[in-house]
């Protein structure tokens, strides 16, 4: 059992189930990102963890304890929103120090805890002023600082950066990450933006249509996605997916897919287990950095593979050059390096690294291996 | 392709440069510009219709002014010879109203002691259904809007008969409580239609974060709802004072001669026929009885201010 544990629990509305039967457990001071495309119920989920949303069926427990009809006050949480809901009539000191005020804590103590949440986020010069008087990154910090006086069991994170502009995002972001680090504090956080989700986590629940499609760890849900669902969420570019036909050739199992005038033979790394398995259809799912030029693949691989195939469009990204083909009837992205002199329409020697790819069963969508 | 991007590039390097003087040269481009004699045309036109709405006030308070010998020999626009503050001080404490000769004084008491409560409790159970009606939204809440919203459009008439026997009923009738209870019943309607709109736009999740951190329902109403009600509450409260201390029929149908309200006391005043019609006296009366909508508009128009939601949310 761990620190805050989902058990079983859905939500439905009416006859619409929007949350179907999910299993979290996370312990103290982990970091748990849902990710997920809008509409696949992470924040419904959030919400029922705050308690602001009945659970249908199910159960949920902090520390131990259910939380069914536990009044969100009750529930030692603390929430910051996407809008940051400031109180616009009170200014920047009694918005964090409101939560206190509503449990009791003395006007002294409140001055002092509120004074070392300022100090913390550095806005202790903000104190004095209205939500209205200030930025958009100021007000994110307010918002944390109002979770963080409370010194709450699970911190709670509605999509707290989508309201910022790009870098004040990514600024953001960091300090979250810092703020995890330090306090080792238990956090719940909800994104779309699966980047946050990779950078932030100490675990990922990717979500869709209501069921969670896979829980692990930045790099098991990067590496080892559970489904086609996942590849192509996480990662960007998202994992290349194209179909291919396990074959066994000199004793070793190949993938075999379509490109332009040809076919293309990709050797799986040993030890996969394919060669049962010949003439079986999969996907397979190459990363783009597993695609690359010769001189940038991985080194320490035993299974890079150069194949040769036409060049459709590049595009270059300062640090990266993103190259286009198409191999099993799909266009693939590899991730060159920017001073790779490639051109659209040249045949160039692509670097495959098999020990990254993964396969799918093109019927169940899932991963085979 | 190519010269589209370099047209957008020029546009976003000339952008800022436009921006930079003072908004007032980006302004007036867009005032039309008009010639002297146009100009002159329009303030003439505008002078007149001035002029035509201001002539009864004028009417009103230049015979309020002046002896009643003067009005009755003529010459109702004019000036008075002799200024003189009697009509006032007799439409105030003096004057026959009905039977006894008291003057419209216990009468404007008397509609002060019911346009306040009933205001009050109108403009606060308003701002708690439109809370409710939005934020704690409950099976069936939009039937129960568009019942109270009926209020809004029974002709008073329809229930004159039926409010009497209540009030009969429940020992208001002919008091000035009884009053307040017709007015807060009708007043109900229009307070809850203009808060139920004004918190609509009130975001929710101030609502939630209030939850979190621990405030109960009245809390969140009074800490955070409320205060930032001001600019709806000071229009309801133009609205309903406006409606209640102007209204004659409720007061005409409901009260005894010791609770009427200064509207229809006005009307004895006017109307009583002993004696001679004291024209003076009666515009006095009527003027005192106008000032306290005029009072509300000009004090609470001030507080009319807009705009103090911004910054609650990303703005």
């Amino acid at each position: 059992m761990g620190f805050l544990d989902i058990n079983r629990a859905t939500k439905s509305y009416g006859a619409v189930k929007v949350l179907h039967e999910t299993d979290i457990s996370i312990d103290e001071g982990e970091f748990l990102v849902l990710v997920g495309p809008s509409g696949c119920g992470k924040s419904t989920l959030l919400n029922m963890i705050a308690g602001l949303e009945e659970i249908t069926t199910g159960d949920i427990a902090i520390k131990g304890r259910s939380m069914n009809g536990v009044r969100p006050a009750e529930r030692n949480i603390a929430m910051v929103f996407q809008s940051y809901a400031l109180y616009p009539n009170m200014n920047v000191a009694q918005n964090i120090a409101f939560g206190l005020e509503m449990h009791g804590v003395p006007k002294p103590e409140r001055d002092k805890a509120v004074a070392q949440v300022a100090e913390l986020l550095q806005i202790n010069h903000l104190l004095d002023r209205k939500p209205g008087q200030l930025s958009g990154g100021q007000r994110q910090r307010v918002a944390m600082g109002r979770a963080l006086v409370r010194d709450p069991d699970v911190f709670l994170f509605d999509e707290p950066l989508s309201n910022l502009d790009a870098k004040l995002r990514v600024d953001m972001r960091t300090e979250i990450k810092k703020l995890h680090q330090k306090l080792r504090t238990t956090i719940v956080y909800v994104t779309h933006d699966q980047i946050e989700a990779l950078t932030l986590s100490t675990r990922i629940a990717v979500m869709f249509g209501g069921h969670v499609q896979q829980l692990g760890t930045p790099k098991e849900i990067y590496d080892r996605p559970a489904n086609m669902f996942v590849a192509g969420f996480m990662g960007s570019p998202s994992m290349n997916l194209f179909p291919a036909t396990i074959a066994v050739e000199n004793g070793r199992a190949v993938a075999k897919a379509r490109k332009s005038g040809g076919e293309v033979t990709l050797p799986f790394a040993e030890g996969r287990g394919f060669e049962a398995q010949a003439g079986r259809e999969i996907v397979l799912g190459l990363r783009p950095e597993a695609i690359t030029d010769r001189d940038g693949a991985d080194h320490r691989s035993r299974a890079v593979h150069v194949i040769e195939v036409p060049v459709e469009i590049t595009e270059p990204a300062g640090s990266d050059t993103f190259v286009m083909a198409h191999l099993g009837g799909k266009e693939v992205t590899g991730r060159f390096r920017a001073d790779v002199d490639v051109r659209p329409g040249q045949v160039f020697p692509f670097a495959i690294n098999m020990e990254k790819a993964v396969a799918f069963d093109p019927r169940t969508e899932a991963r085979i291996a | 392709m190519a010269t589209d991007l370099s047209a957008e590039a020029s546009a976003a390097a000339i952008k800022p440069v436009r921006q930079a003087p003072p908004s007032g040269s980006h302004g007036s481009s867009q005032v039309i510009r008009t010639g002297g004699a146009a100009r002159i045309v329009i303030y003439l036109i505008l002078a007149l219709f001035c002029l035509y709405y201001l002539l009864p006030l004028y009417i009103m308070v230049v015979n309020s002014l002046k002896p009643l010998s003067e009005i009755t020999a003529g010459g109702m626009m004019a000036l008075p010879r002799d200024w003189t503050l009697s009509p006032w001080a007799s439409a105030w404490s003096t004057a026959q109203i009905g039977v006894a000769a008291t003057g419209l004084r216990p009468f404007f008491l008397n509609s002060i002691l019911m346009v306040v409560p009933a205001v009050a409790i109108s403009t606060v159970l308003g701002a708690m259904n439109g809370y409710v009606l939005t934020k704690w939204r409950f099976r069936g809440d939009t039937w129960v809007f568009g019942l109270l919203l009926f209020a809004c459009f029974i002709p008073f008439q329809m229930v004159l008969i039926p409010m009497a026997r209540m009030l009969g009923l429940v020992g208001l009738a002919g008091t000035v409580p009884g009053l307040i209870f017709v007015h807060l019943v009708y007043g109900i309607g229009f307070s809850t239609l203009y808060f139920r709109n004004y918190y609509q736009q009130f975001p929710t999740e101030l609502v939630r974060a209030a939850q979190i951190d621990g405030a109960g329902f009245f809390t969140i109403f009074r800490r955070i709802m409320l205060p930032s009600s001001g600019p709806i509450a000071v229009v309801c409260v133009i609205w309903q004072f406006t409606n209640i201390w102007n209204d004659f029929l409720f007061g005409a149908s409901f009260s005894d001669f010791d609770s009427q309200p200064m509207t229809v006391a006005l009307n004895n005043l006017v109307q009583s026929s002993t004696g001679v019609k004291e024209y003076n006296v009666h515009f006095a009366g009527a003027i005192m009885a106008a000032l306290p909508t005029l009072l509300v508009y000009i004090v609470a128009g001030r507080y009319f201010v807009r705009g103090l939601m911004a910054g609650s949310v990303k703005g």
